[in-house]
Order: C-alpha cells, then sequence, then structure tokens
C-alpha cells in the first residue's frame, strides 16, 4: 500500500491548467524527487497535497485515508508536513518556539509543556539549530532559516515530509550540510518527497524522480533513467536544433 | 546593578501587585467620590484595552469592533436591569457578546488587514442603527433607562473583571494558546501547516475578548441611568482602546494597562484644566506618541532600564 497516492489530481487558475491529470504513488520510506522548469506546477502540486489549496478534481490519498479537500491543519496531524519555496518562518519568533509550535499543536496526540521542550530540544539538536535556539527567526541566514522549517515541519512527527526547494539560494558547503540532512531524516524513517533544482542533490539523493512540464507528469523513474530520457533532456534544454550543437 | 537585579526578580513583581491591589481594593473606605468615580472610568478603560490585546496584540487583527460588544453588554443591562440581579446581568450581558463575537467572527476571520478593520466597525454602525430603527418603529422609544446602583459596587464589580481579565490575558499570553496566536500574527499560512486549527483559535479567543468588553458595557450601563443606542454603541469606545494599546506598547502585558491608565486620566485632566483646547492638546500628544514611541511606553522604559541596568540585549 502506498503511503500517497494521487489519482487524476487536476487544479485549474483561470483557464490555465496548473496541475492537470496527474497520478503519483510514493511508497513507505522512499525519496522522491519532483522535478520541471519554472511553472510547471510543482510547488501547486504541493499546495494540493498539504491543503493549502483544493484540486479542482482527483483525489489524494495518504495511508488509503482520502485527504482531498480537508483543512492544511488537519493533514498536518495526519502525518503530513512541508516546508515553503520561499522561507515562511515567524518572523519575531525565536526559533525554539517555532519547534514547540509544532509538537503542540502538529500531532495528534497532545503533549505536556515538558514533552514539548525536551522534544523541541532534540529537535534543534538533530537539526544543528541548538547554538540558536533563542534567537528570532528574522536573524538567521538563508540557510538555517530553510533548517528551522524543516525542525519545525519534524516537530510535527510526520511519516511524509515536503521539502520544496530545501537548497535553493544556499552554497555549495550549505548544499551538501542539506543533503545529509535529507539523508538523516529518510534514516529516521520519513518518507520524503522534495523538489529541487540542485541537479546533484536529486540525483544521489533520490529514489525515484518524477518530472513536470505543463502541468503533466511526462516522466517517472530512477535518476539514471531520467537523466538519459530524451523527453526529459528536450524539456530541460530544447531540440538539438535549437540547442545549437552538433 | 544589584538594584536592577532586585527589582527585576520575580517576587518583587508579585509583592509590588499585591500591594497595588490592596490599595485600590481598600480605596472606596478613605478616597473622594469623584475619585472613585474616575477609577472607575479608568478601569473600563484598562477592561477594553486588555481585552482588545488579547485577541488584536497577537494575531495583528486590528478589530474595531469594542464598541459593539460592549454595547451588547449596555443593552443587556437596559433590558433585564429591572429583572435580574446586578451579577446575573454582567454574567449574560458578557455571555451575549461572546455570543454576538462567534457569529461576527465565523464570518469574518476570514478577511485580513483593512476588510477586516472595516468590518468590524461597519458591525458597530450596523448594530447602533438597527437597534435604533427597532426601538424606535417597534418598542416606539429611543432611549432606555437602567436602574443605578451606588458608585463604590460598580467600583468593585470593574475592578473584579479588571482582575479576572488580566489574570486571564496572562495565562493565555503564556501558554500555547498564545503561542499559536502569536504564529497567526506572524504567518497565518505557515501556523496551519504547522497543524494550528487557525479559523477556531481566532474565533475563540475573538469571543473571550468579547466576553470581558460585554461584562464592562453591563457595569457602565447601571451608572449613566439612561442610554440610547448612540451612547451605547460610540463609535469612539472602538478606538480608544487601540489607541491606548498603541500608547502603552503591545510587547508586554502591562502596557495596555499602563497605557489605558495615563491616557484615561490625561483626558479626564486635560477636559477639566483646558475644556477649550483639550482636543488639540490631545491630538499632539497621540502624534508625538506615535512618532517617537512606536513601541509604546513600554518599548521607551525598556531601552531606559537597559541603559541603567547596563543590559545590551534584554531577554524578557
Amino acid at each position: 500500500m502506498p503511503i500517497l497516492e494521487g489519482k487524476g489530481v487536476t487544479k485549474y487558475f483561470g483557464g490555465l491548467a496548473a496541475v492537470s491529470r496527474v497520478d503519483f504513488q510514493v511508497e513507505q520510506g522512499e525519496v522522491v524527487g519532483l522535478i520541471g522548469p519554472n511553472g510547471a506546477g510543482k510547488t501547486t502540486l504541493f499546495n494540493l497535497i498539504s491543503a493549502a489549496m483544493a484540486p479542482r478534481s482527483g483525489t489524494i490519498r495518504f495511508k488509503d485515508v482520502d485527504i482531498t479537500g480537508l483543512r492544511p491543519y488537519k493533514i498536518c496531524r495526519m502525518g503530513v508536513a512541508r516546508t515553503f519555496q520561499t522561507v515562511k518562518v515567524f518572523p519575531n519568533m525565536p526559533v525554539l518556539n517555532h519547534v514547540t509550535l509544532g509538537s503542540y499543536f502538529g500531532s495528534s496526540a497532545g503533549m505536556s509543556s515538558r514533552e514539548a521542550l525536551k522534544s523541541a530540544l532534540e529537535i534543534l539538536e538533530f537539526m544543528g539549530l541548538a547554538a540558536v535556539k533563542a534567537t528570532p527567526a528574522n536573524d538567521l541566514t538563508l540557510a538555517n532559516q530553510k533548517r528551522l522549517e524543516v525542525a519545525r515541519a519534524l516537530a510535527t512527527k510526520p511519516e511524509l515530509l515536503l521539502l520544496d526547494e530545501m537548497m535553493a539560494g544556499l552554497n555549495p558547503t550549505e548544499v551538501t550540510q542539506a543533503m545529509e540532512l535529507v539523508i538523516k531524516i529518510r534514516d529516521k524513517g520519513i518518507t520524503i518527497i522534495m523538489i529541487e533544482h540542485v541537479m546533484k542533490a536529486i540525483m544521489s539523493l533520490c529514489d525515484r524522480i518524477m518530472v513536470l512540464h505543463h502541468g503533466q507528469k511526462i516522466a517517472e523513474g530512477t535518476p539514471q533513467e531520467i537523466a538519459t530520457s530524451e523527453k526529459v533532456i528536450k524539456v530541460y534544454l530544447g531540440d538539438k536544433a535549437h540547442a545549437g550543437s552538433k | 546593578m544589584d538594584i536592577a537585579k532586585f527589582i527585576s526578580h520575580k517576587s518583587f513583581l508579585l509583592g509590588f501587585i499585591f500591594i497595588l491591589l490592596i490599595i485600590v481594593a481598600t480605596l472606596p473606605l478613605y478616597a473622594t467620590r469623584y475619585s472613585i468615580v474616575l477609577l472607575t472610568t479608568i478601569f473600563m478603560y484598562v477592561v477594553l484595552t486588555v481585552s482588545w490585546t488579547i485577541f488584536s496584540g497577537p494575531t495583528g487583527y486590528v478589530s474595531l469592533a469594542p464598541a459593539a460588544f460592549f454595547g451588547a453588554g449596555v443593552y443587556t443591562s437596559a433590558l433585564l436591569g429591572f429583572v435580574l440581579p446586578l451579577p446575573a446581568i454582567i454574567v449574560i450581558g458578557a455571555l451575549s457578546s461572546a455570543c454576538l463575537a462567534l457569529l461576527v467572527g465565523a464570518l469574518t476571520l476570514r478577511l485580513r488587514g483593512i476588510y477586516f478593520v472595516m468590518f468590524t466597525f461597519g458591525l458597530v454602525e450596523l448594530l447602533l442603527h438597527f437597534i435604533l430603527w427597532w426601538e424606535v418603529n417597534i418598542t416606539g422609544t429611543t432611549g432606555r433607562v437602567v436602574p443605578t446602583v451606588d458608585n463604590t459596587t460598580v467600583y468593585y464589580l470593574m475592578l473584579t473583571i479588571l482582575v479576572i481579565v488580566i489574570l486571564i490575558a496572562y495565562l493565555i499570553k503564556h501558554s500555547r494558546f498564545g503561542l499559536g496566536l502569536q504564529s497567526i500574527g506572524e504567518c497565518e499560512e505557515a501556523a496551519a501547516h504547522t497543524g494550528v486549527n487557525v479559523t477556531v483559535l481566532k474565533i475563540t479567543t475573538f469571543a473571550v475578548s468579547a466576553f470581558f468588553m460585554g461584562a464592562a458595557g453591563a457595569i457602565m450601563a447601571t451608572r449613566w441611568t439612561y442610554i440610547d443606542p448612540r451612547i451605547a454603541f460610540n463609535p469612539v469606545l472602538s478606538f480608544l482602546p487601540v489607541l491606548m494599546a498603541i500608547f502603552g506598547g503591545m510587547g508586554q502585558l502591562y502596557g495596555p494597562v499602563i497605557g489605558a491608565v495615563i491616557f484615561t486620566y490625561l483626558e479626564e485632566f486635560l477636559i477639566t484644566r483646558f475644556p477649550y483646547y483639550y482636543m488639540l492638546i490631545f491630538g499632539v500628544i497621540m502624534v508625538v506618541a506615535i512618532v517617537y514611541l512606536p513601541e509604546g511606553l513600554v518599548g521607551l522604559t525598556q531601552k531606559l532600564w537597559n541603559r541603567i541596568s547596563g543590559v545590551k540585549y534584554a531577554d524578557p
């Protein structure tokens, strides 16, 4: 049984099909990459899964329960957490409070304040943010803000984590660190879907990759298959004639 | 430095609050009638300002509905004044205000920013004119008589509500609900995706805040003996709590309290001393406060305090 399953998921913005009849399946414990050119509908698909928007048609099932059209907080409490493409931290809130908020509200099991604090400190340690726990999120570097988003998401005890361009805007060292984090999170048994433009990360981390283009899924397979797929190369680089080579 | 440490100690603060409570609780025994009446008005504004801050402070949803919730309390008092004892009226007034807030909140809290501000203010006008129309066309009157209660009783009732509202505000601020409210104010979308049921949290807090405004209205009505819709739903009561909260500073709980106390006293002082220039002076003070004290009096005292105690970064 797949942990997440979408059937015919469709979303229109006006007359534009941002996501059009997309089917997908994610197995427990997988790291799935979601790639595609800008405007392909990757973030929209994340918004549909996490219920920031409702799809026009199609169904999304999480652990065999239909979650289409539920409210975002419910989806979060069921075990789907996400980060945002443009960081959405709470600017004036100290780092620690972001994570305790996730512990208090995000998991279906209620937590006492002592448990929440303990679990929050563990997560900050895990994410390498323990040193800045009293700093307001505004004063963090971009890399740390992105880590904070992941920490806040982890605090809700997710089974499925949606990472939206976690590595965009990071320098090479930070990208390497972020890649190590993804591996550590996967080793905790959390299933991951990641949108990413950093190909090095996608190719080495993902078990499977889905490619979106103009809202449609045009390819799916192992990193090796995707890297050699004519169709995908065409989407990214254009036709050979246009690319001007050979 | 040692003195600074001593003053910022928690037991000192608690002792200070305790002494202050004893003073205000025994005041009617020796104070003049005028000061009791003035203090009741001050308490009323503190209640309105603190309950306004409970919701609007952390969430950033600027509500201009206080006059509507206050007026609901006033009208409860007018309708039931000759039927029920005052404590029961206060509870019913508070509850009817809270119910109104639940209804309005469910309809409007998906509005944000200026739209929410406009709607909440529209609510005041709507209720005012609806009740005015009702009284003229259905009951055939405009005003109503409210049974009077002696000044000391009103004073003690208002003081009780004041203590309760400050206690509730403190508890909310330092609980997980306070954290949830703050996350809504900082980034509502992220809060929702972190498991905060933003709609329910907002509506409930809105109702809690309205509860105390209604209670204040039910008490104050007994002091006016005659009320009509224009007195009960006076729009000024929507703006003053906002101004007082800004004036005092919303970063700390005592900010709105200090803001309301100074603001009300200042108003009273200016009206009695400079009846012709009072509005002018008041306006100038307000403009100066907003321009030079963006974080209110609290921000100012904290800055001064840090300078005295030598702390570079305060960690409240």
